[in-house]
């Protein structure tokens, strides 16, 4: 283990990189998760699909994928409020969530995954952008393009939606829906539409975020599995429903993963995230900043 | 603190973060006694009850039952050593029918206290579902039951587990005059039976009934406790719940 | 119906299924009869879980693939007969199932199968970094060509010991539905907090049922070494066997033995089929679309179609004991 600055530095440098996109990938499962006490386990699923149809408009077109993905957001957002209309229908209702509901999104990752298998093959797919491989060099610190570009991408989606949930009377009835749909509904407002929209918006989060995961790393269909973990274990530590928990615990992700990864080596990454996860389960289940 | 005492609540605190729901609560319930709790919504009167049978953990305070302290106790285990309660919002066993939601706490309750011997499931449910009147509907789910049918099938499990103190927690709220009538004849009979009960309620012509005592709890405090047409003419207790 | 006519009705079943098996004589017969009875036991073992308790198992693959490699250990230590290895698997899964959930099952039952998931990514993690067992490069088991006592083909010895293990794991599943256990995990299910006050110790069944529930796919994972010859953690830990095993019983239906029985005869046997006929990424993919258009349409499974309000039967509990 050589425990030099340089190494140390960038690892930790490249680490909060990472965290600022893990915090796009997972915010969307901290709004339905945390907010609509829906376990969307299939949302790295649909975090590939962004990934692919940015794949497509690059190859095809020669568009940024990154405003590929905002040109589909509205479709993303469309196809969230459709699954939870489903959801809510088949399941909500009957108030078999926890069984029947959970194995719905499984299948639904599943059926993403292996459509995506016959469509695209399982070689790696990559996108082609100005930003993917130059960096900017600070002293012995090196800021690869590609990892700020979407770590910075994702620092303006989070504060995008921490605006809209905050200022907005739609967000802060959605906020409100996770609270007391009571109250809600003596507002007038129906507790089932306002958690249509707030499903809708976190998948259309899936749309960026697939566009700068294939910024980051190349794609094939398999590698949304590994995201399962580390999007959870994010959630989960940051508190369920708070966005500026879920930066936080993604930042500490980030960083640990790849303090482990240069040192231990790539494949006890994995690892790192559910051993993450299981530990806070396991101590502090209402995570850093969560309510109890 | 009598030691002959069934239930002792001592100095039982909680809070939720910043919230304090329960501070001080401080009183004791004899043997065979009739307790009537009441108090406005959100004074903790449900709170208190999930502390002392351990679906909630008190971080100050004791409680005591029949002389052994709850502290570490799982609320299975409260409710096998004869410490019963019903829910609120009744709870049934959605998938199975009466019959079978009575023959759990026999199971599991009752069967453990007798060291696993022969226990005559079958006569014991038939028994409670006629006591409460839903020997009819024995085989039928819970889905198919009325309001009412709800509450007594709710409070004929707790019953199920042959408790000594059986807490019945807003058992005759929504209910009709008649209904409440009826389950108010429910709960005295019980108590003939030997049953020490603690009743909560808001309907107060049924807790001046019922109680031979009256505590109540306004904020998280208890305000009073005592002969209950003395309670019930407190001026803080007029101002704090019941309104001029 | 009575527990050890049941089981003797088991007997005879698999005895007749197996001498059917001998008849035919096409050794493909075996190949595939073997992949149909591992899924009867694995969706047997997981709806002692799922279908009982209510609390969902993602990480089958853990489970299964724990009984498999701890075959590979010992296969390279000292070769002990298939029986042992199959306890030994059962046991060392069963243990990581009662770890698992005494870390996890204080909490709501979401989180046990998010824990599932994160055990099953840990397990592999773990295997492919263990070279003993040949990490990621895999390792090679030598499948013997006979049976050691009997006069069978080692394939057919693999399909016969299969059968008793689907022999078991349904009489096991029986007797719990027919038990004061089975009463406690239904409790369970339906309102976890109402099954404590009424004196259920939860807690300790959720243990028993993550325990066994582990403990048969332990033992469902173990011959596998010797079935395929070679195993790597990919195809150990491959998300087939979590989506299949979990499709099958919510196909046939979850609220008895019978379902998970039901679901991995019918779509065990359809991917077999599909697989040599279309493609195997295809089949699962049916397989994904059958699952999502059962558990939307038909909640009940297979046998919701037959019984109208089917859940765990327990009207012939006598006494108690």
């Amino acid at each position: 283990m050589d425990l030099s600055f340089d190494l140390l530095g960038n690892a930790i440098v490249s680490g909060i990189l990472l965290g600022g996109f893990y915090a796009a990938v997972s915010i969307g499962v901290s709004i339905s998760f945390g907010m609509l006490d829906i376990v969307n386990i299939a949302h790295p699923a649909f975090i590939l699909l962004g990934s692919y149809i940015a794949y497509i408009a690059n190859t095809w077109w020669g568009v940024d994928p990154i405003l590929a993905s905002v040109v589909v957001l509205p479709a993303f957002y469309l196809l969230g409020v459709g699954i939870y209309s489903i959801y809510e229908v088949s399941f909500e209702r009957r108030g078999d969530t926890s069984l029947r509901g959970l194995a719905f999104f499984f299948g639904l990752l599943f059926i993403t995954e292996v459509t995506l298998v016959l469509v695209f093959g399982v070689d790696y797919r990559l996108v082609e952008a100005p930003y993917i491989g130059p960096s900017l060099h600070f002293g012995v610190i090196e800021l690869p393009l590609r990892l700020l570009v979407p770590c910075l991408v994702s620092l303006a989606m989070l504060g995008t939606l921490q605006t809209f949930l905050s200022r907005s009377f739609l967000g802060r009835a959605v906020q409100a829906v996770a609270q007391d749909p009571q109250a809600l509904r003596l507002m007038a407002a129906n507790p089932t539409a306002i958690k249509r929209v707030a499903f809708g918006l976190s998948i259309a989060t899936a749309s960026i975020a697939g566009a700068v995961l294939i910024i980051i790393q190349p794609i094939e269909p398999s590698i949304g599995r590994d995201y399962i973990g580390r999007i959870f274990a994010i959630v989960v530590l940051g508190g369920l429903g708070s966005i500026s928990g879920t930066l936080v615990a993604a930042l500490t992700l980030g960083i640990a993963e790849n303090l482990t990864a240069t040192f231990y080596g790539p494949s006890w990454s994995p690892a790192v995230a559910f051993g993450i996860l299981l530990l806070t389960l396991a101590v502090r289940p209402s995570g850093l900043f969560g309510r109890a | 603190m009598s030691d002959a005492a069934l239930l002792e609540v001592n100095g039982v605190g909680k809070r939720f973060g910043g919230f304090i729901a329960l501070a001080d609560i401080e009183f004791a319930v004899q043997p065979g006694e009739r307790v009537g709790l009441v108090g406005p919504n959100g004074s903790g009167k449900s709170t208190l009850v999930n502390c002392i049978c351990g679906t909630l953990r008190n971080e100050v305070g004791s409680v005591r039952f029949a002389g052994q302290r709850l502290e570490g106790k799982l609320a299975h285990e409260r409710t096998r050593l004869g410490l019963a309660r019903s829910f609120q919002l009744p709870r049934p066993f959605t998938t199975m029918t009466l019959a079978e939601n009575l023959r759990v706490p026999i199971l599991y309750a009752v069967n453990v206290r007798a060291g696993h011997a022969m226990v005559d499931v079958e006569g014991r449910c038939n028994d409670l579902l006629r006591m409460v009147g839903l020997a009819e509907k024995a085989h039928r789910l819970p889905r198919d039951l009325t309001q009412i049918e709800m509450r007594k099938l709710e409070l004929a499990r707790a019953m199920a587990s042959e408790p000594r103190l059986l807490i019945s927690d807003e058992a005759m709220a929504g209910l009709s005059h008649g209904e409440v009538d009826d389950i108010l004849a429910l709960l005295l009979k019980l108590n003939e039976q030997g049953v020490t009960i603690i009743m909560i309620e808001h309907i107060m012509r049924a807790v001046l009934a019922f109680s031979q005592r009256l505590i109540v709890l306004v904020a998280g405090r208890k305000i009073a406790d005592g002969d209950p047409q003395a309670v019930v003419r407190q001026q803080d207790v007029v101002e704090a719940y019941l309104g001029s | 119906m009575r527990n050890t006519s049941f089981i003797a009705l088991l007997i005879v079943a698999a005895a007749a299924t197996f001498a059917a098996m001998l008849w035919v004589g096409n050794p493909y017969v075996f190949f595939a009869g073997y992949v149909v009875l591992q899924y009867i036991v694995l969706a047997t073992a997981w709806n002692i879980l799922g279908g009982y308790t209510g609390y969902v198992n993602f990480g089958v693959a853990a489970f299964f693939a724990c009984g498999a490699y701890s075959t590979v250990v010992l296969h390279k230590l000292w070769a002990p007969p298939l029986v042992v290895m199959i306890l030994v698997g059962g046991a060392v899964s069963g243990l990581i199932g009662l770890g698992t959930g005494y870390l996890t099952m204080r909490l709501r039952g979401t989180f046990f199968g998010i824990a599932t998931l994160a055990m099953s990514v840990v397990a592999q993690t773990l295997i492919t970094n263990w070279p003993f067992v040949g990490g990621s490069r895999g390792a090679y088991i030598v499948r013997p060509a006979q049976a050691l006592y009997l006069p069978l083909d080692y394939i057919q010895y693999l399909c016969l010991v299969m059968l008793a293990l689907s022999v078991l794991a349904l009489a096991t599943a029986r007797a719990i539905e027919h038990s004061r256990l089975g009463v406690g995990f239904a409790t369970i299910r339906d309102d976890e907090l109402a099954a404590e006050a009424s004196g259920v110790p939860t807690l300790r069944l959720k243990l028993i049922a993550t325990a066994l529930s582990g403990g048969f796919m332990g033992m469902a994972g173990a011959p596998l070494p010797y079935y395929v010859t070679y195993l790597d953690p990919a195809s150990g830990f491959s998300l087939s066997y979590a989506v299949n095993t979990i499709a099958m019983p919510l196909i046939g239906g979850t609220s008895s033995w019978l379902g998970p029985l039901i679901g991995a005869v019918l779509l065990g046997t359809l991917q077999q089929v599909a697989t040599v006929t279309i493609s195997s990424a295809l089949s699962l993919l049916i397989v994904g679309l059958m699952l999502v258009g059962f558990v939307v349409a038909a909640p009940n499974g297979i046998i919701g179609w037959f019984k109208p309000a089917a859940r765990t039967s327990m009207r012939r509990l006598r006494g108690s004991r």
